[in-house]
């Protein structure tokens, strides 16, 4: 029954959409206002009907309704309530409705609340919201259908045991969030080109957008890096897996994308590097989708895979960006030249900012595809691991993070060189005090990681700086948000830093009884145990770990094996101190009655997420500085240019 | 606007990512990688024997002039089972063959070579792995074609099977 409500409702909201987007269009010809004037409600109304169908699914999954194939093979009667309605997005057909969903609700807010743009570029972002989701509700429907009915079951197949996990429930949503936020700045593009309307007041209508898929982005790659460290059990935070990379392109594009409609937003240059850029980051989520979503790359996603739908979403990709970027060729001749800028001047760094991170994303987009290209192309195999990356993309964000310093203390559209190397003199001499410290104490740190940590100096003490001298009660949000988000980078580059400077390993084979030191601890194999989980057998380890006399604590690290499906896997046990954190793993029996055994002493490794946490943050401010001083009415640039 | 086919710069750009893709997309992933040391000298390198009776593997061996093949096995791989026939045939050809015991240990893999033949001369045990990562070997069971001069000619992933066998022999035959 309620599958039913649920499928009907998909129908008509993607008949709403197909609405939307011919109204929006034809409206965009003032023979046709009458039609101009349905595109706000239909877009409200298509959201709350892909709504109803989403609740309809949650509804199903928590009901256990074992009538529903998604049901079926996805989620199981005896699992916890949590993993029930996780279990909604935790699969391909539920997370494409979860996406629409985000994607509806984002089309009714534009509708809704979006009151500075031009009604012409409006309407046309509008239109260009409903065919991206009419092309998502093709999918859905045509291949995809999450109602699909299944007779005579009556208890599900589980979910995947790696999947079990609270993130889990977190996981998708959010980095769909950011992903969708990136189709709205797309239709803001879009409209722009379409409406030849590419101004700053429609880098201030985009701005929230990208702001808030950035935060979602970034959030996402936080706890993603976390994840991987504490469950695949190798002690590493980033793997250069492909899916990894695959967030991680939408995020370099949607950082430049933030600071080039900064520019277009205070000082009205960049306008179509801007455009292009929105169209870069909308391009990279997507083609992450279908990185993930096709098994085109083998990866720890490869639950999601299907070639078929792989086909089905090129196919959208190709209208989407191909139709984009011949739109941009078409229009974007007819864009104006913006303001221009010094050599030395806010603007410039903007630009260089911008122009390193396409770099970065270009390095990385390069090692995503080679394997694949060559594979194609020369019928040859290989593996691009995180040697290249490492080398490659490394550098070039030491450089990055180092004009990142520089970058918020040099003035909009000129300045003078001599004053801003005064104006940064406090971090320059940070960053030499880092060195000179190195040098003498480091013993004999990697030239990377060494370049890493003061880099990490010098932009901390920098971010820092433009609230020198400031009323720290006057200032404003939105520059708080760039002071914590840059704060942030240090914070996290100094993590990564120390991880590859100074972490200590072992890994030994050990009998109960027997103690091993790694970094400041002492660790003592106190014995085995079997621990029965709700759904899986463990084979539990006791080990305690003692730093000095007073500090002790009991580690637990076990080997999961889950039943349906059958699986094993790691659940690494992990102490946290202030100064880093103590990572235990426990491996299969080794000789006789000896454990094979990896430890590992991490010295500041948790600064990395707490780093990506403070630029979440930094982002979350500057949005909620953005909207408050839309809502004040305070714009224009002289207020923003002060900043 | 002088140079405005720039313009359409990025969607040529876009069109080639594309076409990529399909064509990624028409050959789904094969997680499969060949090893790196193909065409390379058989690196420095000697695997204790696992019995008595056999010798353990050494690369000093592999240079006298006559081409060997190297089995990487375990007794606990079932296609290594499925193969073993073949590896008797091999050898009835007057093959030269070695084996290497990966994560083993001797009780089975005395039982393993009793119940389904002994194809092997030099029959080493690698419990550290050694041997799999000097020569880049990601699983059992893999076969190599060493030549006469030490060289890894040739890397053979997963189980042999009758098709495999006039490879192998070519491989080896055509330094000889």
């Amino acid at each position: 029954m309620l599958a039913d409500i649920g499928l009907i409702a998909l129908w008509l909201a993607a008949a709403g959409a197909m609405v939307q987007f011919v109204a929006g269009m034809l409206g965009l010809n003032s023979r046709y206002a009458g039609l101009a004037r349905t595109v706000v409600p239909v877009s409200i109304a298509q959201a709350g009907l892909v709504s109803i169908a989403f609740a309809c699914l949650i509804a199903v999954f928590m009901l256990s309704d074992m009538t529903v194939q998604l049901v079926v093979t996805n989620s199981h009667s005896a699992k916890p309530m949590l993993y029930k309605i996780a279990g909604t997005w935790g699969n391909h057909e539920g997370s494409m409705l979860l996406w629409v969903t985000i994607l509806g609700l984002a089309g009714a807010t534009i509708a809704l609340f979006e009151r500075r743009l031009r009604a012409d570029t409006k309407l046309a972002t509008l239109a260009a919201q409903g065919a991206i989701a009419l092309g998502f509700y093709a999918f859905l429907l045509l291949s995809s259908n999450p109602f699909t009915r299944i007779a005579g079951v009556t208890e599900g197949q589980g979910l995947n045991p790696l999947l079990q996990d609270p993130g889990l429930a977190f996981h998708p949503p959010t980095l769909y969030a950011g992903y969708v936020g990136m189709s709205a700045a797309f239709s803001f593009a879009v409209g722009a080109l379409v409406t030849r309307n590419v101004s700053a007041d429609f880098a201030r209508a985009m701005r929230p957008w990208v702001l808030g898929a950035w935060i979602f982005l970034t959030i996402g790659i936080t706890a993603g890096s976390y994840w991987a460290y504490y469950t695949l059990g190798w002690g590493g935070w980033w793997f250069w897996d492909p899916v990894e990379n695959a967030s991680l392109m939408p995020w370099l594009a949607t950082t430049a994308l933030l600071h080039s409609v900064t520019v277009l937003a205070t000082r009205d240059g960049l306008r179509a590097w801007t455009i292009m850029l929105a169209v870069l980051a909308f391009s990279m989520s997507m083609v992450g989708t279908f990185l993930v979503r096709s098994g085109i790359l083998t990866s720890v996603h490869s639950f999601a895979v299907d070639p078929e739908r792989g086909l089905f979403i090129l196919i959208l990709l190709g209208i989407y960006i191909g139709g984009a970027l011949a739109l941009y060729g078409w229009r974007i001749g007819s864009v104006t030249e913006g303001s221009r800028f010094e050599m030395v001047s806010r603007e410039a760094a903007l630009v260089i900012n911008n122009l390193l991170l396409t770099v970065i994303l270009v390095v990385v987009l390069a090692g995503t595809l080679y394997p694949l290209a060559l594979e194609s192309l020369a019928a040859k195999k290989i593996s691009v691991g995180a040697p290249y990356f490492n080398a490659t993309a490394g550098p070039i964000a030491l450089l990055l993070l180092a004009v990142m310093a520089a970058g918020p203390l040099i003035r909009w559209r000129a300045d003078k060189a001599r004053l801003v190397i005064t104006r940064m003199r406090i971090a320059l001499l940070a960053g030499a005090a880092a060195l000179l410290a190195l040098l003498g104490f480091g013993g004999g740190i990697g030239i990377l990681p060494l370049l890493g940590l003061v880099v990490a100096a010098l932009v901390a003490v920098a971010s820092i700086a433009p609230l020198w001298k400031r009323n720290l009660r006057r200032t404003p949000l939105f520059t708080w948000g760039m002071v914590i988000a840059h704060l942030g980078c240090a914070v996290s580059m100094a993590g990564m830093a120390c991880d590859s400077a100074f972490t200590k390993e072992n890994m030994t084979a050990m009998a109960v009884g027997e103690i091993r030191k790694v970094g400041p601890f002492a660790v003592t194999f106190v014995g085995l145990r079997e621990v029965a989980g709700p759904n899986y057998a463990a084979l539990e380890a006791v080990l305690l770990a003692k730093k000095g006399d007073a500090d002790s604590a009991i580690m637990a690290p076990q080997l999961r094996q889950f039943s349906d499906p059958p699986m094993l896997t790691n659940q690494a046990a992990i102490r946290t101190v202030w100064n880093g954190q103590l990572y235990i793993n426990i491996g299969e029996n080794a000789v006789g009655n000896r454990w094979l055994v990896r430890m590992w002493w991490k010295p500041f490794v948790t600064l990395i997420w707490l780093g990506g946490g403070m630029i979440a943050l930094g982002g979350l401010l500057s949005l909620l500085g953005r909207v408050k001083r839309d809502l004040t009415g305070k714009r224009g640039a002289a207020g923003e240019a002060a900043t | 606007m002088k140079r405005r086919w720039l313009l359409w710069f990025p969607l040529a750009l876009g069109l080639l990512l594309l076409v990529l893709l399909f064509l990624g997309l028409r050959k789904p992933a094969d997680p499969t990688i060949v090893s790196r040391m193909v065409g390379q000298p058989l690196p420095e390198l000697s695997i204790p024997p696992a019995l008595v009776g056999h010798p353990g593997v050494a690369s000093r061996d592999y240079k006298d002039g006559k081409p060997r093949l190297l089995n990487v096995f375990a007794s606990y791989c079932l296609p290594c089972i499925v193969e073993s026939p073949l590896l008797l045939r091999l050898q009835a050809m007057g093959v030269e063959l070695d084996g290497v015991a990966v994560h083993d240990t001797v009780p089975d893999l005395q039982k393993f070579l009793a119940k389904h033949g002994n194809p092997y001369r030099r029959i080493g045990l690698d419990n550290q792995g050694r041997l799999q990562i000097a020569i880049g070997s990601s699983g059992v069971p893999e076969t190599f074609v060493i030549d006469g001069k030490g060289t890894i000619v040739h890397q053979h992933i997963g189980v042999v099977t009758e098709a495999d066998i006039p490879i192998l022999l070519q491989k080896l035959g055509r330094m000889q």
